[in-house]
């Protein structure tokens, strides 16, 4: 259960030994990269933005081309993928890789511009497939489509509208070109709104022929060809088959890269790696021999990565305390089981400095509610047989996502044992199944007491427990106190309220209102009354008074004072807020005897027992999810707003070390030896 | 008049269920329109959006929960209807009305949280955890409701 302690390091080494240095720190990923030193004359910073960039961009054109071949054959990935995790390589297949990385480079490059021919040939055909169906109506013509002419005579084609004959080109000339002595109109084909004609006139006449029929909606056809529109499509038709087989080349081309697949993840993270050595490497000082490299890293590897660089290069290294005033990076280390509360802590905020990790406290109140609010044996064998199967399935999962499992791991536990101790097992479906099918009712006994019989019995223990998360609360607020040397602090703001509360509460036990509650009576003797009484008032007294210590004007201390004692308000509403522990843990237990219930009013054949098991499955599957998201969700809020909120305030800096980002494979980590 | 008894009791189980149902799928869907603004532009926040958009779906739970412990109560279930009495019979409705208002209310007030949430996924996903924790403030009212519902029809002598 604590903070991580962190010390400041630096190092000052030639510049020969940079890229090795660099490399094994990397590798390492131990130290947060600080600044070390100002720039000033001597020592000069390096400007590495454009090899940066360039190995991003190499980077980037890896990731296109493995997007592209996934879209060609599309790896195969099971359900699970996103638990598989990154694939682990040696440091071996790491270095083969890097030697080719120019040929897979160009590997990348090629699947692009294939890639890009493939789209390329894909729009060819569209385009060829346009053409020949604006040829289509021309077929007939058994000549070029185009404007020719002899000595004396044109040759020309076009479209008129819908419904145009000959004998009506011939009507229109009459009309509108008298002079026009000879024409000769030929009809190629007819559609419902254009008919294609081709028109054969002197060459002196042709204008006023065009001109004529152009009134009436004559057009020429947009492209002219060389060859007979015959022709013309069985060109096209053997562009579109080259096209097609060009396109099938180049499917299979790319096919044959499948292969390169891993090597190509491989090569993309090492220049992801590169490109941030060279940001790092932009940040660190240099002069015309050495360089300077700092930050902050765990005390606990600071000696060993101090030793390993002394050992085998020229360096200086420098390991020390932190100043008095510094916020360090934290990382969070606690014991196997809690350890994977850390997440739940962080989503909340890490501690900052001078607060202490309350992670491990937590993880057993934690567990412990998770359990309560979801109650039922079954689902908690369900949860945590999955949880297990896939942490044990998938070894290679991500940290985070591991912690997580193995969280919902042991809440799942936890669930077993309250659901014994209440007698849920998917709800009441002993007692549905063994009197739908064998006439006789069994209950399972509960270990402790069924909730649904005896509400007013847990929702008392609900209470009990939360004042118990919150006096822990208040007791961490009252360590830290006394850690820090705040005594005043420490009688003021904890004892005075441990008095208070605990007055009230004795005195609230042997009242009425307790007893009808919970339907017993409570007498105390009489001096432990008197010390209730005398706790209460002397606590309510010292709030009042000591509550406003920091302010001079006595009036104003007091009306403080006043306001302060006002916040017991704050502590029966984060009691009663525990009651959620009873409600959720009945939600579920309740709505699994609706879905078995449901169940149960089916008939007692083949068909009536298959849908039973159909609802059986479907209910309490959808039961278990939202009751799964309820019990995390208030669980979180009961930690988060009741227990943080008496000592935890959070708001630190996560450790972000210089290490290899890598996004798909991963190089067994170096160790110090 | 004493036949009226058992139909205040059901029109109890009634007022539970659909108020707090009703609000229940308003809310809902109050937050799935933000959801679906989310997965538009980033389809992969889906499962955390889906998360908080269930959020307000509990109220129509714990009224399913204070209507079938009023059905079961009064027979409705499994034959054998009680003979219960108008006061019985009123009481049962009145047990019944803390999860149907406060459920519906806190429903609608808990879809609109659960937007603003989804709001805070879009833009900090790695905030999902205490995205999560605002609408769950709101649901504690509705906790409380139901508390107050189920002690009362449970403890009311048929």
């Amino acid at each position: 259960m604590a903070v991580v302690k962190m010390q400041k390091i630096s190092i000052c080494a030639l510049k020969k030994n940079r890229k090795a240095i660099l490399e094994k720190l990397q590798s390492l990923g131990v130290l947060e990269i600080g600044r070390v030193l100002d720039e000033d004359a001597d020592f000069r910073r390096m400007d590495t933005v454009g090899k940066k960039q360039g190995f991003e961009k190499a980077a980037a054109s890896v990731d296109q081309s493995l997007e592209i071949l996934d879209r060609y054959i599309p790896e195969e990935r099971s359900m699970f993928a996103a638990l598989e995790g990154k694939k682990l390589i040696t440091p071996e297949e790491g270095q083969n890789v890097q030697e080719e990385r120019r040929e897979l480079l160009k590997t990348a490059k090629l699947i692009y511009d294939l890639d890009r021919e493939h789209a390329e040939q894909f729009a060819a055909i569209t385009k060829l497939m346009n053409s020949i169906e604006s040829l289509t109506p021309w077929l007939a013509l058994d000549v070029p489509l185009k404007a020719m002419k002899t000595e004396r005579a044109v040759f020309f084609p076009g479209t008129m509208p819908g419904g145009t004959t000959a004998e009506k080109v011939y009507g229109i000339l009459a009309e509108k070109a008298p002079e026009v002595e000879s024409v000769d109109v030929h009809i190629i084909s007819q559609e419902q709104s254009t008919v294609y004609l081709a028109l054969i006139c002197l060459s002196e006449e042709a204008g006023a022929v065009e001109e004529a029929l152009r009134s009436e909606g004559f057009a020429r056809p947009s492209q002219a060809w060389d060859e007979t529109p015959a022709r013309q499509k069985e060109q096209m038709e053997k562009q579109i088959q080259a096209c097609q087989g060009r396109i099938s080349e180049i499917e299979g081309q790319i096919k044959a890269l499948a292969d390169e697949r891993e090597r190509l993840k491989i090569v993309a993270d090492y220049y992801r790696v590169r490109a941030d050595k060279y940001e790092v490497l932009g940040e660190l000082p240099q002069s015309d021999r050495t360089f300077f490299i700092g930050g902050y890293i765990p005390a606990s590897a600071a000696r060993k990565v101090a030793d390993y660089l002394t050992e085998r290069y020229d360096c200086m290294v420098d390991v020390e305390e932190l100043e008095e005033d510094e916020e360090p990076p934290v990382i969070l280390k606690n014991n196997p089981f809690s350890a994977n509360m850390e997440g739940v802590v962080e989503s909340y905020g890490l501690p900052v400095k001078g607060e202490i990790d309350p992670t491990t406290i937590m993880s057993f109140f934690y567990v412990f509610f998770f359990g309560m609010m979801l109650s039922d044996a079954a689902y908690g064998v369900i949860v945590a047989v999955v949880c297990g199967i896939l942490v044990l399935k998938f070894p290679r999962m991500s940290p985070g996502m591991k912690k997580s499992l193995k969280l919902f791991f042991y809440c799942g536990l936890s669930t077993i044992v309250w659901g014994i101790l209440f007698g849920g097992y998917f709800g009441n479906i002993v007692d549905i199944v063994s009197a739908k099918f064998f006439g006789t009712t069994i209950t399972p006994p509960a270990l402790w007491f069924v909730p649904l019989n005896e509400p007013m019995k847990l929702l008392l223990y609900s209470l009990l427990f939360g004042v118990i998360h919150l006096f822990t609360g208040l007791a961490i607020k009252g360590y830290l106190c006394i850690r820090d040397g705040k005594i005043m602090d420490f009688f003021c703001d904890v004892v005075l309220w441990f008095m208070l509360l605990a007055g009230l509460i004795l005195l609230l036990l042997p009242s009425d209102l307790f007893a009808s509650i919970a339907q017993m009576e409570i007498v105390f003797p009489g001096w432990l009354n008197t010390l209730a009484k005398a706790l209460a008032i002397i606590g309510a007294a010292g709030i009042v008074l000591m509550s406003g210590r920091s302010n001079r004007n006595p009036a104003l201390r007091i009306a403080l004072g006043a306001y302060d004692l006002y916040n017991i308000t704050g502590w029966l509403s984060d009691v009663l807020s525990y009651s959620r522990l009873l409600a959720l843990g009945l939600a579920t237990g309740v709505i699994a005897s609706v879905i078995n219930q449901m169940g149960s009013m089916l008939p007692n054949n083949v068909i009536g027992i298959i849908c039973f098991i159909l609802i059986f499955i479907v209910g309490h599957a959808m039961n278990l999810a939202i009751n799964l998201l309820g019990a995390y969700v208030h669980t979180n809020r009961l930690q988060f707003v009741e227990f943080f909120g008496k000592f935890y305030e959070g708001g630190g800096r996560p450790f972000h070390p210089f290490r290899e980002n890598t996004k798909y494979a991963e190089i067994k980590e170096e160790t110090l030896s | 008049m004493s036949e009226l008894g058992i139909v205040y009791a059901l029109l109890g189980a009634a007022v539970a269920v659909l108020l707090s149902g009703t609000g229940s799928a308003i809310g809902v869907g109050i937050a799935g329109q933000a959801a679906s603004g989310v997965v538009t532009e980033d389809p992969g926040k889906f499962a955390k959006v889906l998360i908080i958009q269930l959020l307000p779906g509990t109220q129509g739970l714990y009224g399913l929960l204070i209507g079938f412990i009023t059905l079961s109560k009064i027979g409705v279930l499994g034959g054998g209807l009680a003979d219960l009495s108008v006061q019985t019979g009123l009481l049962i409705l009145a047990a019944c009305l803390p999860i149907g208002v406060v459920g519906l209310l806190s429903a609608i007030a808990q879809g609109k949280t659960a937007a603003a949430a989804i709001g805070i996924v879009a833009k900090k996903p790695e905030q999902f955890g205490k995205a999560m924790l605002f609408p769950a403030m709101v649901e504690t009212y509705a906790i409380l409701a139901l508390l107050i519902s189920f002690l009362a029809v449970s403890g009311i002598q048929v």
